[in-house]
């Protein structure tokens, strides 16, 4: 469920803008080393770091969109998946700069230390949680793009950007909150892995990996693609465990090569 | 095609790469056998995205090939000519195969796919221990003569394998030069243009995109190939996608335009690369002295490439100047505006 969260950042970008966003595993990691500081260096609790550090991320996110990536919309994707990689570089390094290469872990918070026996078997609490947050997360998102004014100012944008903007709609300024909240989505993952992971600045390149392949196989841009595209990647990882534990590693790739030779538009998206 | 211009530039270049070991020390010699191998690497690359518009996330893939095979069987005393062969085979084989997968999309799908492609590839060496030793990779391949039946060319020493590396490359930019100024060039750079066009003209540009996808993977299996004896080692690293940025940083680096562009930024970035893991110290020495700078971050010394790499990045990608080397021409024209566009 963290992949899809993660993944929904990712896809969201994609469908609004067009973009590619190499960075976003950079900000998921950004995310997860703030609630380190936060947590463990300034005695903050669990709660106030889910809080602080997407929002801190968020901007950051802005901040690099409104400075950089605004200038090139108009030019080829390439540049712009160019241009997110140059990002990439650039928050790597700084999180080493700033949190050493050593790796880091923070703890749980004591309100969900506990673990649960659902049919006689124990399930970590927070794993649950984490489950229930991601699933609210993207309810909310998807009601939000599809039930709201906002929502449908979004898609029109997204089809039509010129038209939109022609009817006095503020596309740039959108696309810097479309941006924003995608990055607010990467921090609020990066929140919620710290506890479960080991922190450390290769994060950023294997998360990003996992998440493309959630979101080309669910497909580009669908929300609820991003949710089954997690699913499947879960479930083939584990499933791969048991049947060829050597061969396991490829199968992720293998199902993303397939999607896309077969439906390059991914599982859930039409045309 | 050439003027008089050219002919001196590559002839004065070409006789002082053949000059410099008399006065370069023998680490100076190894970085620029390393610019060469990653030049015809980033070079390789730049005929599917400058040429052909196509962004290939898994370019590594290819070189690894090359690197894997060749180290394999210099291991197991194949004659070394027969084994850089032998990669470039190798390298041809699969990206053919892929290649005829990876050319029915194009845009962000293509790079999506090839990066799914070469991380298949860095699985099946990672995961393949007998073979390609896992996580360890090859290691001690050491090549110590050319193996030619009948002459005797020993390799032993720096200049002796720097000479081979600089004949090979230069034979093969030659061939890529050749190439990307035939008629399949112009029509490569045509199809990046306008698809639909030459479709209607009656051109399959799926096939002239997958011809272009084998000769790019071969020549970046020949850099692989050379590379692993060069390092003495083939690491799994090589087939990860962060190595199948390099050539595309590079590329950017020095210009996705021109053809020589790859080049120039692969000196570029390994000249960049060196020069700060040497002198960066004296960065943070000042850096310490500034009041307020906090200590703790001085203390750590980090290797900060990537961050200056970005940093470089982020203005020549929004500039569209085509990299340094278009920059640099600007500024030539500016001061001989004579001299026409060839």
């Amino acid at each position: 469920m963290l992949l899809f969260l993660i993944a929904a950042g990712l896809t969201t970008i994609f469908g609004v803008m067009g973009i590619l966003n190499f960075a976003h595993g950079s900000l998921y990691m950004l995310g997860a080393y703030l609630s380190y500081s936060l947590v463990i260096q300034g005695k903050l609790n669990f709660w106030l770091a889910l809080a602080i550090a997407p929002l801190i991320v968020a901007l950051v996110g802005g901040i690099l969109e409104i400075l950089f990536l605004r200038r090139i919309y108009k030019q080829d994707v390439s540049f712009q998946l160019l241009l997110t990689f140059a990002f990439v570089l650039i928050i790597n390094d700084s999180v080493r700069l700033f949190w050493g290469s050593a790796p880091l872990t923070t703890s749980l918070p004591p309100l969900l230390q506990t673990s649960m026996v659902i049919l006689k078997r124990t399930y970590p609490i927070y794993n649950l949680f984490i489950i229930v947050i991601a699933f609210l997360i993207g309810i909310g998102l998807w009601l939000f793009l599809t039930r709201t004014r906002w929502g449908k100012i979004l898609r029109a944008a997204s089809q039509e950007r010129t038209i939109a903007g022609a009817l006095g709609i503020n596309v740039p300024r959108l696309f810097t909150g479309v941006f924003m909240l995608s990055a607010w989505l990467g921090g609020v993952a990066g929140v919620l892995a710290a506890p479960l992971r080991t922190l450390s600045p290769e994060l950023a390149d294997r998360v990003i990996i996992e998440s493309f392949l959630v979101a080309v196989i669910g497909g580009l841009g669908s929300l609820p693609g991003s949710l089954v595209g997690a699913l499947a990647i879960g479930q083939i990882n584990s499933f791969g465990i048991l049947i060829a534990p050597t061969a396991q590693v490829a199968f992720p790739y293998m199902l993303m090569a397939i999607t896309l030779l077969f439906r390059p538009q991914g599982l859930f998206n039409r045309e | 095609m050439f003027d008089r211009l050219h002919w001196i530039i590559i002839t004065i270049s070409i006789a002082g790469l053949f000059l410099l070991p008399v006065i370069l020390a023998p680490f100076d010699l190894l970085l620029l056998t390393e610019i060469l191998l990653m030049g015809l690497f980033a070079l390789s690359f730049n005929l599917l995205f400058g040429y052909t518009g196509l962004l290939s996330f898994g370019h590594a893939a290819y070189f690894a090939t090359g690197a894997y095979v060749c180290g394999y069987l210099v291991k197991h005393s194949v004659p070394f000519f027969l084994a850089i062969l032998a990669g470039v085979i190798a390298a041809l084989v699969l990206a053919a195969g892929l290649g005829y997968l990876s050319v029915r999309l194009d845009r962000i799908y293509f790079a999506m796919l090839t990066l799914a492609f070469s991380m298949m590839v860095y699985t099946i060496i990672f995961q393949w221990r007998d073979v390609t030793g896992g996580s360890d990779g090859i290691t001690g391949i050491f090549a110590t003569d050319l193996g030619i039946p009948g002459i005797s060319i020993k390799l032993q020493g720096f200049s002796a394998y720097y000479y081979l590396t600089l004949i090979l490359v230069a034979i093969a930019i030659y061939l890529l030069w050749r190439i990307t100024h035939s008629p399949f060039g112009e029509l490569l750079q045509a199809s990046r243009e306008n698809y639909q066009r030459l479709l209607f003209l009656g051109i399959d540009v799926r096939q002239l995109r997958w011809i272009a996808f084998i000769l790019a993977g071969g020549f970046a299996g020949l850099a692989g190939a050379l590379w692993s004896p060069f390092q003495r080692v083939a690491n799994p690293e090589i087939a990860h996608w962060t190595f199948s940025a390099t050539p595309v940083l590079m590329t950017v680096l020095g210009g996705y335009g021109r053809f020589a562009g790859p080049l120039v930024g692969a000196t570029l970035f390994i000249g960049l690369e060196h020069w700060l893991q040497s002198n960066q110290r004296y960065f943070w020495q000042w850096l310490a002295s500034l009041p307020l700078f906090p200590d703790t971050l001085v203390e750590r010394q980090l290797n900060l490439w990537h961050l200056f790499l970005g940093l470089l990045l982020i203005p020549l990608i929004l500039s569209f100047q085509g990299g340094l080397l278009a920059s640099i021409e600007k500024i030539g024209k500016y001061f001989f505006p004579q001299r026409s566009q060839s």
